[in-house]
């Protein structure tokens, strides 16, 4: 695990996934993903970052397909993807699959999960699911404009403290925020900020022992498998797709850097 | 090796189980607990509101208007109503001159170059007059209603309305067994058919998303609208005293495309009572606060993504159409035509329906896309009446500068308003066009759901023609005895 900091510029994309789930991965140093809710500016936030227009519309399930973009910045070369608008990442429906599998499966650099400043409460509930099965993320707290309108103030530097993770506020219709964005990206990417991402505590001693019991037969199955409880707790829980990965054997080609010889 | 990897691998999973029985049922809601539990947590220590919220109490009081139980609606077909009558009003003058430039200048020119450069006539007219004109046909009857549909379209989006208008649907969707989003793909599909199939992905449920894909072509779409708002014009308009044609033809095509969402709503109801049935699954709507439109960068995205996006593939579709077009009414068996010999044929059958052979054969030739119906049925017409001084030749399609023209071979066809108002109702409920058709297959991946998804219409379709025709000839040779 500590190793992963050691080498600076090492990106920690899983280059093979990466290019499974449909990603051109030529000339691309970093991979940043876009997660959030629905109709919090996501899709602004990609314009901004990749000067593409995709359409934004003001409605929930606006973005169904993935879109990708890219940027350069400090002589690096940034691939941005913009996942599906979601509530959650722990439900089925596939547009949820499909942003949990990018961030689980294609482990990219950096997750920038943009969340509406105006309601972060109810926000915060993906934040934290996301910080359950990513390192490296950064919040953007976006529609700040809205957020000061309303007589809203969100202490950012306590927000990042409890978050373990950088929160860069912005505006992203008046494109404010964004150079800091991009600079926070830049800085979790090449690994100059260690994010000490908030994971989940409170939970009753019966299932931290079945987490347990669970993670440890899977760190010896897979090892170096990052974030074992989580997958534990998804297996737990019966997810399908979590199920189908370690009766394949696809779970272990997640194990950082060493791919498990294709048997 | 890999045999003991996998058993390794069973084992874990078989552990998963078992642990699973000793965490009881409720160990998912205690794992979402402590998610908001944290969440709040945090919020309540770097969050802090001041005062009142002034700027949520204008969405509130904009909500309480258009989401409520008596005005919701209304207010809903007003704006539909206002969109489309900008849309229409608003692309007859440049829809004239793209004809002008495409059609009266560019189109001579082309075939007077062709035989200059001693092309043969018939490959003349199949590139010329087939190609070239059915691609000229799509971009000056499209591009004007689409360039201004899809930005007022959008500028309702940015605003924040469409989600309000599937907050008025949910509850009747929800009765008819449906999702509440599929008000959302519903109203893409005004657009463009192709677009909300796409749209369907909003929805978690594969049962109720296979029905909002195969009920999406119950949305008049962009390219139907010119089809019903001629139609209604000649023969509703025509019907009614001069002063009222105009009103009156504008609630006919309201009309039918209420008709339309009537049609999605039963069809729903009736897939999820027979063979798609399930429970209604549950969602979360919010409603997004609203938002000033920004108009610049609408025009803009929305010229580019949904205008351009749609117009080309009109246009891919077109070409090999307006090619069959041209070859099946100048390839002749015996005296007549190909065209002559299907609608010869079709006629008996197709007046049962209250439509006419040129209908039926319209129907089938342009199934790439809906917009060049009208075109098709004039050459058709006029092919087969054998009025040769009207129109442009066998197998051009054309369309007249005045509506009166129109009218003319139409009736000289033996058009009626049954079959003006069987027309209206067959263009609501056909097959969808190919390009939806194939949309459909790539997101089912189900010949039998896309084949379902075809021929339901057309049944429907079929179906209402016919009892609209009977009970017409039913009323009106009744009236005529009596009178």
């Amino acid at each position: 695990m500590n190793s992963q900091h050691d080498c600076e510029n090492c990106p920690v994309h899983h280059r093979e996934n990466l290019i499974r789930l449909g990603i051109a991965m030529d000339r691309v140093d970093y991979v940043v993903a876009l997660a959030g809710n629905p109709n919090t500016g996501k899709s602004t936030v990609f314009n901004n970052l990749t000067g593409l227009r995709q359409h934004t519309g003001n409605w929930p399930g606006k973005t169904v397909t993935r879109a990708e973009g890219g940027y350069s910045y400090g002589e690096k070369r940034y691939k941005v993807v913009d996942l599906p608008g979601t509530y959650s990442l722990l439900s089925t429906s596939t547009d949820e699959e499909t942003a949990r599998d990018f961030i689980l499966f294609g482990r990219p650099d950096v997750t920038v999960i943009v969340a509406d400043a105006t309601r972060l409460e109810r926000n915060l509930n993906l934040v934290l699911q996301v910080l359950e099965i990513t390192d490296r993320a950064v919040l953007c707290l976006n529609l700040m404009d809205e957020a000061q309108r309303n007589h809203i103030e969100i202490d950012e530097r306590n927000l990042s403290a409890e978050l373990g993770i950088p929160v860069i506020p912005a505006a992203a219709r008046q494109k404010e925020g964004m150079p800091e964005l991009i600079a926070a990206i830049g800085e979790v990417a090449s690994g100059r900020y260690v994010c000490q991402p908030h994971r989940l505590k409170s939970r009753s001693p019966k299932l931290n022992h079945a987490v347990s019991t669970l993670a440890e037969k899977l760190a010896a199955q897979f090892p170096g498998l990052p974030n074992l409880n989580w997958v534990a707790l998804r297996l737990l829980e019966g997810d399908q797709s979590i199920i189908d990965a370690v009766r394949t054997g696809e779970l272990g080609k997640l194990s950082t850097g060493i791919l498990s010889p294709q048997s | 090796m890999a045999k003991k990897q996998q058993s390794e691998n069973e084992d874990i999973l078989s552990l998963a189980n078992s642990l699973r029985w000793e965490l009881g049922v409720d160990f998912h809601d205690t794992v979402i607990e402590s998610i908001y539990a944290d969440a709040s947590r945090i919020a309540r220590k770097t969050v802090r509101t001041e005062g009142e919220k002034p700027a949520y109490n204008w969405d509130f009081k904009i909500d309480r208007i258009v989401t409520s139980r008596w005005l919701g609606f209304p207010i809903m077909f007003l704006l539909l109503a206002v969109v489309f009558w900008i849309t229409v009003s608003g692309a007859n003058y440049p829809s004239g001159l793209l004809a002008e430039l495409l059609i009266d200048t560019l189109h001579p020119v082309l075939k007077n170059g062709a035989t200059a450069i001693g092309m043969p006539w018939w490959l003349s007219g199949v590139l010329v007059d087939g190609a070239y004109l059915s691609m000229a046909w799509v971009i000056a009857v499209m591009l004007p209603p689409m360039a201004i549909f899809f930005p007022l379209f959008t500028l309702l989006e940015d605003f924040g309305y469409l989600p309000r208008v599937a907050f008025n649907m949910d509850s009747l969707f929800r009765r008819a067994g449906a999702h509440g989003k599929q008000a959302l793909t519903l109203s893409m599909g005004f657009g463009c058919n192709a677009a909300g199939v796409i749209a369907a992905r909003v929805i978690d449920s594969p049962r109720e998303r296979l029905i909002a894909i195969i009920t999406n072509n119950f949305s008049l779409c962009n390219g139907r609208w010119p089809t019903q708002i001629l139609i209604a014009t000649i023969f509703i308009g025509g019907a009614v005293p001069a002063h009222w044609a105009g009103l009156v033809s504008a609630g006919a095509v309201v009309g039918i495309a209420v008709l339309g969402i009537f049609f999605s709503l039963v069809v729903s109801w009736g897939l999820s009572k027979s063979v798609l049935r399930g429970e209604t699954s549950a969602f979360s709507l919010e409603l997004p606060p609203y938002r000033p439109p920004r108009i610049l960068q609408t025009l803009y995205t929305s010229l580019i993504d949904r205008t351009i996006f749609v117009l080309w593939r009109a246009i891919v579709f077109a070409i090999p159409a307006g090619i069959v077009i041209w070859l099946v009414a100048n390839i002749h068996i015996g005296d007549l035509s190909l065209a002559e010999h299907f609608i010869r044929w079709a006629d008996p059958f197709a007046l049962f329906f209250g439509l006419n052979g040129v209908i039926l054969l319209a129907y089938i030739i342009a199934i790439p896309a809906n917009e060049i119906v009208i075109p098709t049925v004039l050459m058709l017409t006029v092919l087969s009446t054998g009025m040769h001084e009207m129109g442009e030749g066998a197998g051009v399609m054309f369309e007249l500068d005045s509506i009166a023209d129109t009218e003319n071979i139409l009736r000289a066809g033996g058009w009626t308003l049954l079959t003006g108002l069987n027309l209206m109702l067959f263009s609501l409920l056909h097959n969808p066009c190919s390009t939806t058709i194939y949309t459909i297959y790539k997101e089912t991946h189900s010949a039998k759901w896309t084949l379902v998804a075809t021929l339901l219409p057309i049944v429907l379709g079929l179906i209402v023609c016919f009892f609209t025709a009977q009970l017409w000839l039913l009323f009106f040779s009744t009236a005529e005895a009596v009178g």
